[in-house]
Protein backbone atom coordinates (compact mmCIF):
# COMPACT_ATOMS: atom_id res chain seq x y z
CA UNK A 1 0.00 0.00 0.00
CA UNK A 2 1.22 3.49 -0.83
CA UNK A 3 2.69 5.35 2.10
CA UNK A 4 0.38 8.40 1.82
CA UNK A 5 -2.66 6.14 1.68
CA UNK A 6 -1.59 4.47 4.91
CA UNK A 7 -1.21 7.82 6.67
CA UNK A 8 -4.59 8.86 5.24
CA UNK A 9 -6.25 5.76 6.68
CA UNK A 10 -4.70 6.37 10.07
CA UNK A 11 -5.67 10.04 10.17
CA UNK A 12 -9.22 9.52 8.89
CA UNK A 13 -9.73 6.54 11.17
CA UNK A 14 -8.45 8.33 14.25
CA UNK A 15 -10.54 11.43 13.58
CA UNK A 16 -13.71 9.44 12.85
CA UNK A 17 -13.20 7.47 16.04
CA UNK A 18 -12.78 10.72 17.93
CA UNK A 19 -15.99 12.06 16.38
CA UNK A 20 -17.74 8.91 17.54
CA UNK A 21 -16.60 9.53 21.11
CA UNK A 22 -17.63 13.18 20.88
CA UNK A 23 -21.06 12.22 19.53
CA UNK A 24 -21.50 9.96 22.49
CA UNK A 25 -20.41 12.65 24.90
CA UNK A 26 -22.89 15.11 23.42
CA UNK A 27 -25.72 12.60 23.82
CA UNK A 28 -24.74 12.16 27.48
CA UNK A 29 -25.19 15.89 28.06
CA UNK A 30 -28.21 16.15 25.78
CA UNK A 31 -26.66 18.72 23.45
CA UNK A 32 -26.17 18.76 19.69
CA UNK A 33 -22.88 17.16 18.57
CA UNK A 34 -22.29 19.98 16.02
CA UNK A 35 -20.27 22.26 18.37
CA UNK A 36 -18.03 19.36 19.42
CA UNK A 37 -17.33 18.42 15.78
CA UNK A 38 -16.42 22.02 15.03
CA UNK A 39 -14.10 22.19 18.05
CA UNK A 40 -12.42 18.94 16.99
CA UNK A 41 -11.85 20.46 13.56
CA UNK A 42 -10.31 23.58 15.11
CA UNK A 43 -7.97 21.44 17.19
CA UNK A 44 -6.62 19.44 14.25
CA UNK A 45 -6.68 22.02 11.47
CA UNK A 46 -4.31 24.73 10.28
CA UNK A 47 -2.75 26.37 13.29
CA UNK A 48 -4.48 23.95 15.66
CA UNK A 49 -2.97 21.79 18.40
CA UNK A 50 -2.04 18.93 16.07
CA UNK A 51 -2.37 19.79 12.38
CA UNK A 52 -3.14 16.86 10.09
CA UNK A 53 -2.25 17.15 6.41
CA UNK A 54 -2.49 13.83 4.62
CA UNK A 55 -6.28 13.58 4.93
CA UNK A 56 -7.21 17.12 3.99
CA UNK A 57 -8.22 16.26 0.42
CA UNK A 58 -10.36 13.37 1.62
CA UNK A 59 -12.14 15.56 4.13
CA UNK A 60 -12.62 18.28 1.55
CA UNK A 61 -14.49 15.92 -0.79
CA UNK A 62 -16.27 14.29 2.14
CA UNK A 63 -17.48 17.70 3.32
CA UNK A 64 -18.99 18.42 -0.13
CA UNK A 65 -20.83 15.12 -0.01
CA UNK A 66 -21.88 15.92 3.56
CA UNK A 67 -23.62 19.13 2.50
CA UNK A 68 -25.36 17.31 -0.35
CA UNK A 69 -26.60 14.55 1.96
CA UNK A 70 -27.75 17.06 4.62
CA UNK A 71 -29.83 18.81 1.99
CA UNK A 72 -31.28 15.76 0.24
CA UNK A 73 -32.48 14.39 3.58
CA UNK A 74 -33.97 17.75 4.47
CA UNK A 75 -35.83 17.64 1.15
CA UNK A 76 -36.98 14.08 1.81
CA UNK A 77 -38.55 15.19 5.09
CA UNK A 78 -40.95 17.51 3.32
CA UNK A 79 -43.42 16.62 0.64
CA UNK A 80 -44.06 19.11 -2.14
CA UNK A 81 -47.67 19.46 -0.95
CA UNK A 82 -46.53 20.50 2.52
CA UNK A 83 -44.17 23.11 1.11
CA UNK A 84 -46.76 24.65 -1.20
CA UNK A 85 -49.62 24.30 1.29
CA UNK A 86 -47.55 26.11 3.87
CA UNK A 87 -46.41 28.84 1.50
CA UNK A 88 -49.44 31.10 1.43
CA UNK A 89 -50.21 31.06 5.15
CA UNK A 90 -46.60 31.41 6.26
CA UNK A 91 -45.28 33.84 3.66
CA UNK A 92 -45.72 36.99 5.83
CA UNK A 93 -44.02 35.25 8.75
CA UNK A 94 -41.21 34.08 6.46
CA UNK A 95 -40.70 37.63 5.28
CA UNK A 96 -40.66 38.98 8.84
CA UNK A 97 -38.19 36.24 9.78
CA UNK A 98 -35.89 37.21 6.91
CA UNK A 99 -36.02 40.93 7.68
CA UNK A 100 -35.56 40.58 11.44
CA UNK A 101 -32.75 38.05 11.31
CA UNK A 102 -30.86 38.60 8.07
CA UNK A 103 -30.50 42.38 8.42
CA UNK A 104 -28.55 42.30 11.73
CA UNK A 105 -25.99 39.96 10.14
CA UNK A 106 -25.65 42.12 7.04
CA UNK A 107 -25.37 45.31 9.10
CA UNK A 108 -22.75 43.67 11.27
CA UNK A 109 -20.53 42.75 8.30
CA UNK A 110 -20.84 46.28 6.91
CA UNK A 111 -19.93 47.82 10.30
CA UNK A 112 -16.82 45.61 10.45
CA UNK A 113 -15.98 46.86 6.94
CA UNK A 114 -15.98 43.42 5.30
CA UNK A 115 -17.74 44.56 2.14
CA UNK A 116 -21.20 43.85 0.78
CA UNK A 117 -20.58 40.29 -0.46
CA UNK A 118 -19.58 39.33 3.09
CA UNK A 119 -22.70 41.17 4.26
CA UNK A 120 -24.87 38.88 2.11
CA UNK A 121 -23.02 35.87 3.55
CA UNK A 122 -23.40 36.93 7.18
CA UNK A 123 -27.06 37.79 6.57
CA UNK A 124 -27.62 34.14 5.63
CA UNK A 125 -25.62 32.90 8.62
CA UNK A 126 -27.78 34.77 11.13
CA UNK A 127 -31.05 34.25 9.25
CA UNK A 128 -31.46 30.49 9.21
CA UNK A 129 -32.46 28.50 12.27
CA UNK A 130 -31.13 24.95 12.41
CA UNK A 131 -34.11 22.77 11.53
CA UNK A 132 -32.23 19.67 12.67
CA UNK A 133 -31.50 21.04 16.15
CA UNK A 134 -34.97 22.57 16.62
CA UNK A 135 -36.80 19.42 15.51
CA UNK A 136 -34.75 17.44 18.01
CA UNK A 137 -35.35 19.94 20.82
CA UNK A 138 -39.11 19.88 20.18
CA UNK A 139 -39.17 16.09 20.23
CA UNK A 140 -36.98 15.91 23.35
CA UNK A 141 -39.19 18.37 25.23
CA UNK A 142 -42.31 16.48 24.13
CA UNK A 143 -43.70 19.54 22.40
CA UNK A 144 -44.75 17.93 19.11
CA UNK A 145 -48.38 17.99 20.18
CA UNK A 146 -48.29 21.60 21.34
CA UNK A 147 -50.39 24.05 19.39
CA UNK A 148 -47.53 26.47 18.76
CA UNK A 149 -45.38 23.73 17.18
CA UNK A 150 -46.86 24.06 13.66
CA UNK A 151 -45.93 27.75 13.80
CA UNK A 152 -42.33 26.87 14.63
CA UNK A 153 -42.23 24.24 11.89
CA UNK A 154 -43.69 26.56 9.29
CA UNK A 155 -40.96 29.11 10.01
CA UNK A 156 -38.38 26.35 9.47
CA UNK A 157 -40.04 25.25 6.23
CA UNK A 158 -40.12 28.80 4.90
CA UNK A 159 -36.42 29.24 5.66
CA UNK A 160 -35.49 25.98 3.99
CA UNK A 161 -37.47 26.95 0.92
CA UNK A 162 -35.92 30.43 0.94
CA UNK A 163 -32.49 28.77 0.99
CA UNK A 164 -33.31 27.22 -2.39
CA UNK A 165 -33.28 30.77 -3.76
CA UNK A 166 -30.65 32.32 -1.48
CA UNK A 167 -27.89 29.74 -2.07
CA UNK A 168 -27.83 30.09 -5.88
CA UNK A 169 -27.78 33.86 -5.51
CA UNK A 170 -24.91 33.63 -3.04
CA UNK A 171 -23.01 31.11 -5.18
CA UNK A 172 -23.20 33.47 -8.15
CA UNK A 173 -22.15 36.50 -6.08
CA UNK A 174 -19.18 34.61 -4.65
CA UNK A 175 -18.18 33.51 -8.13
CA UNK A 176 -17.76 37.21 -8.86
CA UNK A 177 -20.37 37.33 -11.60
CA UNK A 178 -21.89 40.47 -10.11
CA UNK A 179 -25.55 41.40 -9.99
CA UNK A 180 -26.34 40.20 -13.50
CA UNK A 181 -24.88 36.74 -12.86
CA UNK A 182 -26.68 36.63 -9.52
CA UNK A 183 -29.93 37.53 -11.24
CA UNK A 184 -29.49 34.77 -13.83
CA UNK A 185 -28.68 32.19 -11.12
CA UNK A 186 -31.71 33.33 -9.14
CA UNK A 187 -33.86 33.03 -12.27
CA UNK A 188 -32.64 29.48 -12.93
CA UNK A 189 -33.23 28.59 -9.27
CA UNK A 190 -36.79 29.98 -9.25
CA UNK A 191 -37.52 28.07 -12.47
CA UNK A 192 -35.97 24.85 -11.14
CA UNK A 193 -37.80 25.04 -7.82
CA UNK A 194 -41.14 25.75 -9.52
CA UNK A 195 -40.69 22.94 -12.05
CA UNK A 196 -39.69 20.46 -9.34
CA UNK A 197 -42.63 21.42 -7.11
CA UNK A 198 -45.15 21.21 -9.97
CA UNK A 199 -43.71 17.93 -11.25
CA UNK A 200 -43.55 16.48 -7.73
CA UNK A 201 -47.17 17.41 -6.98
CA UNK A 202 -48.57 16.29 -10.36
CA UNK A 203 -46.37 13.29 -11.14
CA UNK A 204 -44.73 12.54 -7.79
CA UNK A 205 -46.36 9.12 -7.78
CA UNK A 206 -44.78 8.21 -11.12
CA UNK A 207 -41.28 9.26 -10.10
CA UNK A 208 -41.53 7.30 -6.91
CA UNK A 209 -42.89 4.28 -8.78
CA UNK A 210 -40.05 4.38 -11.31
CA UNK A 211 -37.60 3.98 -8.43
CA UNK A 212 -38.68 0.74 -6.80
CA UNK A 213 -38.53 0.71 -3.02
CA UNK A 214 -38.21 -3.05 -2.81
CA UNK A 215 -34.49 -3.58 -3.32
CA UNK A 216 -32.63 -1.61 -0.62
CA UNK A 217 -29.22 -1.84 -2.31
CA UNK A 218 -30.49 -0.62 -5.67
CA UNK A 219 -32.50 2.11 -3.97
CA UNK A 220 -29.51 3.32 -1.96
CA UNK A 221 -27.25 3.45 -5.00
CA UNK A 222 -29.99 4.91 -7.18
CA UNK A 223 -30.93 7.77 -4.86
CA UNK A 224 -27.35 8.49 -3.82
CA UNK A 225 -26.19 8.52 -7.44
CA UNK A 226 -29.12 10.62 -8.63
CA UNK A 227 -28.53 13.14 -5.85
CA UNK A 228 -24.82 13.52 -6.59
CA UNK A 229 -25.54 13.78 -10.32
CA UNK A 230 -28.19 16.48 -9.93
CA UNK A 231 -26.05 18.31 -7.36
CA UNK A 232 -23.10 18.23 -9.75
CA UNK A 233 -25.15 19.51 -12.67
CA UNK A 234 -26.61 22.25 -10.45
CA UNK A 235 -23.10 23.27 -9.39
CA UNK A 236 -22.05 23.33 -13.05
CA UNK A 237 -24.95 25.70 -13.78
CA UNK A 238 -23.77 27.81 -10.79
CA UNK A 239 -27.05 27.13 -8.96
CA UNK A 240 -25.32 25.52 -5.94
CA UNK A 241 -24.99 21.77 -5.46
CA UNK A 242 -26.88 21.95 -2.17
CA UNK A 243 -30.02 23.26 -3.85
CA UNK A 244 -29.90 20.52 -6.49
CA UNK A 245 -29.78 17.92 -3.72
CA UNK A 246 -32.64 19.61 -1.83
CA UNK A 247 -34.80 19.50 -4.96
CA UNK A 248 -34.12 15.78 -5.47
CA UNK A 249 -35.30 15.21 -1.91
CA UNK A 250 -38.52 17.11 -2.53
CA UNK A 251 -39.26 15.37 -5.82
CA UNK A 252 -39.14 11.94 -4.19
CA UNK A 253 -42.12 11.17 -1.98
CA UNK A 254 -44.23 8.40 -0.50
CA UNK A 255 -42.81 5.00 0.49
CA UNK A 256 -39.66 5.57 -1.60
CA UNK A 257 -38.90 8.72 0.41
CA UNK A 258 -39.50 6.82 3.62
CA UNK A 259 -37.10 4.01 2.67
CA UNK A 260 -34.54 6.39 1.19
CA UNK A 261 -34.52 8.39 4.44
CA UNK A 262 -33.79 5.25 6.39
CA UNK A 263 -31.03 4.13 4.02
CA UNK A 264 -29.33 7.51 3.59
CA UNK A 265 -29.43 8.60 7.26
CA UNK A 266 -26.33 6.63 8.33
CA UNK A 267 -24.41 7.97 5.31
CA UNK A 268 -25.59 11.47 6.17
CA UNK A 269 -24.40 11.03 9.76
CA UNK A 270 -20.89 10.11 8.59
CA UNK A 271 -20.48 12.78 5.95
CA UNK A 272 -22.24 15.57 7.86
CA UNK A 273 -19.81 14.96 10.74
CA UNK A 274 -16.98 15.15 8.19
CA UNK A 275 -18.45 18.41 6.93
CA UNK A 276 -18.53 20.08 10.35
CA UNK A 277 -15.07 18.73 11.10
CA UNK A 278 -13.73 20.04 7.79
CA UNK A 279 -15.16 23.49 8.44
CA UNK A 280 -13.33 23.49 11.77
CA UNK A 281 -10.17 22.21 10.05
CA UNK A 282 -10.12 25.09 7.58
CA UNK A 283 -10.75 27.71 10.27
CA UNK A 284 -7.59 29.06 11.86
CA UNK A 285 -8.05 29.13 15.66
CA UNK A 286 -5.75 32.18 15.73
CA UNK A 287 -8.60 34.12 14.12
CA UNK A 288 -11.03 33.20 16.89
CA UNK A 289 -10.06 35.45 19.85
CA UNK A 290 -10.46 38.77 17.95
CA UNK A 291 -13.95 37.80 16.70
CA UNK A 292 -15.17 36.30 19.96
CA UNK A 293 -16.69 39.47 21.40
CA UNK A 294 -18.34 40.47 18.10
CA UNK A 295 -19.72 36.92 17.84
CA UNK A 296 -21.23 37.14 21.33
CA UNK A 297 -22.79 40.51 20.48
CA UNK A 298 -24.17 39.17 17.20
CA UNK A 299 -25.49 36.06 18.94
CA UNK A 300 -27.32 38.09 21.61
CA UNK A 301 -28.82 40.44 19.02
CA UNK A 302 -30.01 37.70 16.67
CA UNK A 303 -31.27 35.45 19.47
CA UNK A 304 -33.44 38.38 20.51
CA UNK A 305 -34.71 38.94 16.95
CA UNK A 306 -35.46 35.21 16.57
CA UNK A 307 -37.46 35.23 19.81
CA UNK A 308 -39.40 38.21 18.48
CA UNK A 309 -40.01 36.37 15.18
CA UNK A 310 -41.41 33.31 16.95
CA UNK A 311 -43.47 35.44 19.33
CA UNK A 312 -45.09 37.44 16.55
CA UNK A 313 -45.65 34.36 14.37
CA UNK A 314 -47.37 32.54 17.24
CA UNK A 315 -49.52 35.58 18.06
CA UNK A 316 -50.67 35.70 14.44
CA UNK A 317 -51.73 32.05 14.80
CA UNK A 318 -53.81 32.87 17.89
CA UNK A 319 -51.48 31.24 20.43
CA UNK A 320 -51.58 32.44 24.05
CA UNK A 321 -48.72 34.32 25.70
CA UNK A 322 -46.87 31.32 27.11
CA UNK A 323 -47.03 29.50 23.77
CA UNK A 324 -45.65 32.58 22.03
CA UNK A 325 -42.60 32.55 24.30
CA UNK A 326 -42.15 28.83 23.72
CA UNK A 327 -42.23 29.37 19.94
CA UNK A 328 -39.75 32.27 20.11
CA UNK A 329 -37.28 30.61 22.43
CA UNK A 330 -37.34 27.35 20.45
CA UNK A 331 -36.24 29.04 17.24
CA UNK A 332 -32.88 30.49 18.33
CA UNK A 333 -30.28 27.78 17.52
CA UNK A 334 -28.36 28.28 14.26
CA UNK A 335 -26.49 25.31 12.90
CA UNK A 336 -25.86 23.34 9.76
CA UNK A 337 -27.15 25.93 7.27
CA UNK A 338 -25.11 28.74 8.78
CA UNK A 339 -22.01 26.59 8.43
CA UNK A 340 -22.97 25.59 4.87
CA UNK A 341 -23.29 29.27 3.95
CA UNK A 342 -20.05 30.26 5.66
CA UNK A 343 -18.37 27.22 4.08
CA UNK A 344 -19.24 28.48 0.60
CA UNK A 345 -17.78 31.87 1.46
CA UNK A 346 -14.48 30.93 3.12
CA UNK A 347 -13.44 28.98 0.01
CA UNK A 348 -13.67 32.23 -1.98
CA UNK A 349 -10.66 34.54 -2.30
CA UNK A 350 -11.36 38.14 -1.31
CA UNK A 351 -13.59 37.22 1.63
CA UNK A 352 -12.12 38.19 4.98
CA UNK A 353 -10.78 34.94 6.55
CA UNK A 354 -12.11 36.09 9.91
CA UNK A 355 -15.62 35.45 8.59
CA UNK A 356 -15.13 31.70 8.96
CA UNK A 357 -13.96 32.14 12.53
CA UNK A 358 -16.86 34.48 13.32
CA UNK A 359 -19.37 32.01 11.88
CA UNK A 360 -17.81 29.18 13.89
CA UNK A 361 -17.94 31.13 17.14
CA UNK A 362 -21.46 32.34 16.37
CA UNK A 363 -22.81 28.86 15.65
CA UNK A 364 -20.98 27.45 18.70
CA UNK A 365 -22.73 30.00 20.91
CA UNK A 366 -26.25 29.76 19.48
CA UNK A 367 -26.30 26.00 19.06
CA UNK A 368 -25.31 25.52 22.71
CA UNK A 369 -27.35 28.37 24.22
CA UNK A 370 -30.44 27.87 22.00
CA UNK A 371 -31.56 24.44 23.26
CA UNK A 372 -30.93 25.57 26.85
CA UNK A 373 -33.09 28.70 26.64
CA UNK A 374 -35.73 26.67 24.75
CA UNK A 375 -36.38 24.94 28.08
CA UNK A 376 -37.02 28.17 30.00
CA UNK A 377 -40.81 28.25 29.47
CA UNK A 378 -41.14 24.87 31.20
CA UNK A 379 -39.85 26.24 34.51
CA UNK A 380 -42.34 27.35 37.14
CA UNK A 381 -40.68 30.72 37.74
CA UNK A 382 -40.95 31.54 34.04
CA UNK A 383 -44.63 30.62 34.02
CA UNK A 384 -45.13 32.72 37.16
CA UNK A 385 -43.56 35.70 35.41
CA UNK A 386 -46.08 35.46 32.59
CA UNK A 387 -49.12 34.79 34.79
CA UNK A 388 -51.47 37.78 35.08
CA UNK A 389 -51.57 39.23 38.60
CA UNK A 390 -54.36 37.59 40.64
CA UNK A 391 -55.57 40.79 42.38
CA UNK A 392 -58.85 40.86 40.43
CA UNK A 393 -59.88 37.42 41.66
CA UNK A 394 -59.16 38.21 45.30
CA UNK A 395 -61.37 41.31 45.17
CA UNK A 396 -64.57 39.35 44.55
CA UNK A 397 -65.51 36.92 47.38
CA UNK A 398 -67.68 34.60 45.22
CA UNK A 399 -64.87 34.00 42.79
CA UNK A 400 -62.45 33.38 45.61
CA UNK A 401 -63.93 29.93 46.29
CA UNK A 402 -63.75 29.11 42.60
CA UNK A 403 -60.14 30.17 42.58
CA UNK A 404 -59.53 27.87 45.50
CA UNK A 405 -61.12 24.99 43.66
CA UNK A 406 -58.96 25.73 40.67
CA UNK A 407 -55.92 25.83 42.91
CA UNK A 408 -56.47 22.32 44.27
CA UNK A 409 -56.88 21.06 40.73
CA UNK A 410 -53.61 22.62 39.72
CA UNK A 411 -51.56 21.05 42.44
CA UNK A 412 -51.08 17.64 40.77
CA UNK A 413 -50.03 19.39 37.53
CA UNK A 414 -47.42 21.41 39.34
CA UNK A 415 -45.93 18.41 41.12
CA UNK A 416 -46.13 16.35 37.98
CA UNK A 417 -43.72 18.62 36.15
CA UNK B 1 -62.17 18.64 14.82
CA UNK B 2 -59.15 20.62 13.66
CA UNK B 3 -56.51 19.12 11.39
CA UNK B 4 -53.06 20.68 11.30
CA UNK B 5 -50.16 19.44 9.20
CA UNK B 6 -46.77 19.22 10.90
CA UNK B 7 -44.29 19.45 8.01
CA UNK B 8 -41.61 16.80 8.32
CA UNK B 9 -43.40 15.05 11.17
CA UNK B 10 -47.00 14.17 10.35
CA UNK B 11 -50.47 15.41 11.20
CA UNK B 12 -52.17 16.60 14.37
CA UNK B 13 -55.91 16.38 14.99
CA UNK B 14 -57.41 18.10 17.96
CA UNK B 15 -60.69 19.37 19.34
CA UNK B 16 -62.20 20.96 22.45
CA UNK B 17 -64.59 18.78 24.43
CA UNK B 18 -67.92 20.01 25.77
CA UNK B 19 -66.30 20.22 29.21
CA UNK B 20 -63.75 22.66 27.81
CA UNK B 21 -60.74 20.37 27.67
CA UNK B 22 -58.63 20.06 24.55
CA UNK B 23 -57.69 16.61 23.26
CA UNK B 24 -55.51 15.74 20.31
CA UNK B 25 -53.77 12.97 18.43
CA UNK B 26 -50.38 13.41 16.75
CA UNK B 27 -49.89 10.91 13.93
CA UNK B 28 -46.26 10.59 12.88
CA UNK B 29 -45.52 9.79 9.28
CA UNK B 30 -43.87 6.51 10.24
CA UNK B 31 -47.09 5.28 11.87
CA UNK B 32 -46.35 6.15 15.50
CA UNK B 33 -49.02 8.19 17.21
CA UNK B 34 -49.54 9.88 20.54
CA UNK B 35 -52.61 10.93 22.47
CA UNK B 36 -52.25 14.52 23.66
CA UNK B 37 -54.07 15.97 26.65
CA UNK B 38 -53.77 19.74 26.83
CA UNK B 39 -53.16 21.87 29.87
CA UNK B 40 -56.26 23.58 31.27
CA UNK B 41 -54.06 26.49 32.32
CA UNK B 42 -52.19 26.95 29.09
CA UNK B 43 -54.39 25.89 26.18
CA UNK B 44 -51.44 25.48 23.78
CA UNK B 45 -49.24 23.20 25.87
CA UNK B 46 -49.56 19.49 26.35
CA UNK B 47 -50.16 18.23 29.88
CA UNK B 48 -49.43 14.69 28.76
CA UNK B 49 -48.36 13.07 25.53
CA UNK B 50 -49.04 9.36 25.59
CA UNK B 51 -47.39 7.32 22.83
CA UNK B 52 -49.63 4.50 21.62
CA UNK B 53 -48.68 1.32 19.76
CA UNK B 54 -50.93 0.02 16.95
CA UNK B 55 -52.66 -2.43 19.28
CA UNK B 56 -53.18 0.12 22.04
CA UNK B 57 -54.62 2.68 19.65
CA UNK B 58 -56.95 0.08 18.19
CA UNK B 59 -58.07 -1.09 21.62
CA UNK B 60 -58.77 2.48 22.73
CA UNK B 61 -60.66 3.24 19.54
CA UNK B 62 -62.71 0.07 19.98
CA UNK B 63 -63.58 0.97 23.55
CA UNK B 64 -64.70 4.48 22.68
CA UNK B 65 -66.40 3.49 19.41
CA UNK B 66 -68.28 0.52 20.84
CA UNK B 67 -69.67 2.37 23.85
CA UNK B 68 -70.95 5.06 21.53
CA UNK B 69 -72.77 2.49 19.38
CA UNK B 70 -74.24 0.78 22.46
CA UNK B 71 -75.58 4.10 23.71
CA UNK B 72 -77.36 4.69 20.42
CA UNK B 73 -78.74 1.16 20.32
CA UNK B 74 -80.10 1.29 23.85
CA UNK B 75 -82.60 3.88 22.65
CA UNK B 76 -83.63 1.73 19.71
CA UNK B 77 -84.30 -1.28 21.91
CA UNK B 78 -86.93 0.52 23.97
CA UNK B 79 -88.94 1.49 20.94
CA UNK B 80 -89.69 -1.92 19.48
CA UNK B 81 -90.84 -4.51 22.01
CA UNK B 82 -89.95 -8.08 21.11
CA UNK B 83 -87.22 -7.01 18.71
CA UNK B 84 -83.68 -7.22 19.97
CA UNK B 85 -80.50 -5.56 18.76
CA UNK B 86 -77.32 -7.42 19.24
CA UNK B 87 -73.65 -7.06 18.42
CA UNK B 88 -72.18 -10.28 17.10
CA UNK B 89 -68.43 -10.50 16.71
CA UNK B 90 -67.40 -12.34 13.55
CA UNK B 91 -65.18 -15.21 14.76
CA UNK B 92 -61.73 -15.34 13.17
CA UNK B 93 -62.56 -18.87 12.04
CA UNK B 94 -65.79 -17.78 10.38
CA UNK B 95 -66.24 -19.08 6.82
CA UNK B 96 -67.42 -15.58 5.81
CA UNK B 97 -64.12 -13.75 6.46
CA UNK B 98 -63.24 -12.27 3.07
CA UNK B 99 -66.63 -13.17 1.58
CA UNK B 100 -69.55 -10.87 0.77
CA UNK B 101 -72.47 -10.43 3.16
CA UNK B 102 -74.84 -11.77 0.46
CA UNK B 103 -73.27 -15.20 0.80
CA UNK B 104 -74.66 -15.59 4.33
CA UNK B 105 -78.27 -15.27 3.02
CA UNK B 106 -78.89 -14.25 6.63
CA UNK B 107 -82.18 -12.47 6.17
CA UNK B 108 -83.72 -15.28 4.13
CA UNK B 109 -82.60 -17.99 6.50
CA UNK B 110 -83.12 -16.31 9.89
CA UNK B 111 -85.25 -13.18 9.26
CA UNK B 112 -82.70 -11.25 11.34
CA UNK B 113 -81.43 -8.11 9.66
CA UNK B 114 -77.82 -6.87 9.65
CA UNK B 115 -78.12 -3.11 10.13
CA UNK B 116 -74.50 -2.12 10.56
CA UNK B 117 -70.97 -3.39 10.87
CA UNK B 118 -68.31 -2.07 13.24
CA UNK B 119 -64.82 -2.18 11.84
CA UNK B 120 -61.78 -0.68 13.56
CA UNK B 121 -63.86 1.91 15.43
CA UNK B 122 -65.75 2.83 12.27
CA UNK B 123 -69.44 2.23 11.85
CA UNK B 124 -70.48 1.04 8.41
CA UNK B 125 -74.26 1.56 8.29
CA UNK B 126 -76.55 -0.76 6.26
CA UNK B 127 -73.92 -2.85 4.48
CA UNK B 128 -75.14 -4.14 1.09
CA UNK B 129 -75.05 -7.75 -0.14
CA UNK B 130 -71.65 -7.21 -1.78
CA UNK B 131 -70.09 -5.84 1.44
CA UNK B 132 -67.06 -8.02 2.25
CA UNK B 133 -66.45 -9.16 5.83
CA UNK B 134 -63.04 -8.89 7.39
CA UNK B 135 -61.61 -10.62 10.39
CA UNK B 136 -62.43 -8.60 13.52
CA UNK B 137 -65.70 -7.17 12.20
CA UNK B 138 -68.59 -6.85 14.63
CA UNK B 139 -72.05 -7.25 13.09
CA UNK B 140 -74.98 -5.29 14.52
CA UNK B 141 -78.22 -7.19 13.85
CA UNK B 142 -81.90 -6.65 14.66
CA UNK B 143 -84.28 -9.58 15.12
CA UNK B 144 -86.07 -11.90 17.54
CA UNK B 145 -84.10 -13.86 20.11
CA UNK B 146 -84.36 -17.01 18.02
CA UNK B 147 -83.34 -15.41 14.74
CA UNK B 148 -80.37 -13.65 16.33
CA UNK B 149 -79.16 -16.93 17.81
CA UNK B 150 -79.43 -18.55 14.39
CA UNK B 151 -77.49 -15.69 12.81
CA UNK B 152 -74.74 -16.10 15.43
CA UNK B 153 -74.44 -19.77 14.46
CA UNK B 154 -74.42 -18.98 10.73
CA UNK B 155 -71.61 -16.49 11.19
CA UNK B 156 -69.66 -19.05 13.22
CA UNK B 157 -69.95 -22.08 10.95
CA UNK B 158 -72.63 -21.40 8.29
CA UNK B 159 -75.10 -23.74 10.00
CA UNK B 160 -78.28 -22.05 11.40
CA UNK B 161 -79.33 -25.09 13.43
CA UNK B 162 -75.95 -25.39 15.07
Amino acid sequence: MHQSTTVLLIEVGALMFLLGLLGRLSRRFGISPIPLYLLAGLAFGHGGLLPLNASEEFFSVGAEIGVILLLVLLGLEYSADELVGNLRAAAPVGLLDAVLNALPGAAFALILGWGWVAAVVLAGVTWVTSSGVVAKVLADLGRLGNRETPVVLSVLVMEDLAMALYLPLLTALLAGTGLLGGGIALGIAVLAVTVVLVVAIRFGGWISKAISARDPEALLLGIFGLTLLVAGVAAQLKVSAAVGAFLVGIAVSGPVAHHATRLLSPLRDIFAAVFFLFFGLTTDPAHLPPVLLPAIGLAIATIATKILTGYVAARRAGIAVRGRWRAGLALTPRGEFSIVIAGLAVATPGINPELGALATAYVLITVVVGPIIARLPDFEWFKALLRPRPTVVAAVPVQATEAQGALTQHTPDATGQ
Amino acid sequence: MEQTSLPGIGVRHDFVTEAGRRLGVVSHRDGRRALIVYDRDDPDARLAAIPLTDDEAEALADLLGASLMLGQLAGLRDQAAGLLTEQIALPASSPFVGRPLGDTRARTRTSASIVATLRAAQVIPSPGPDFRFESGDVVVAVGTRKSLDALTRILADNDPDG
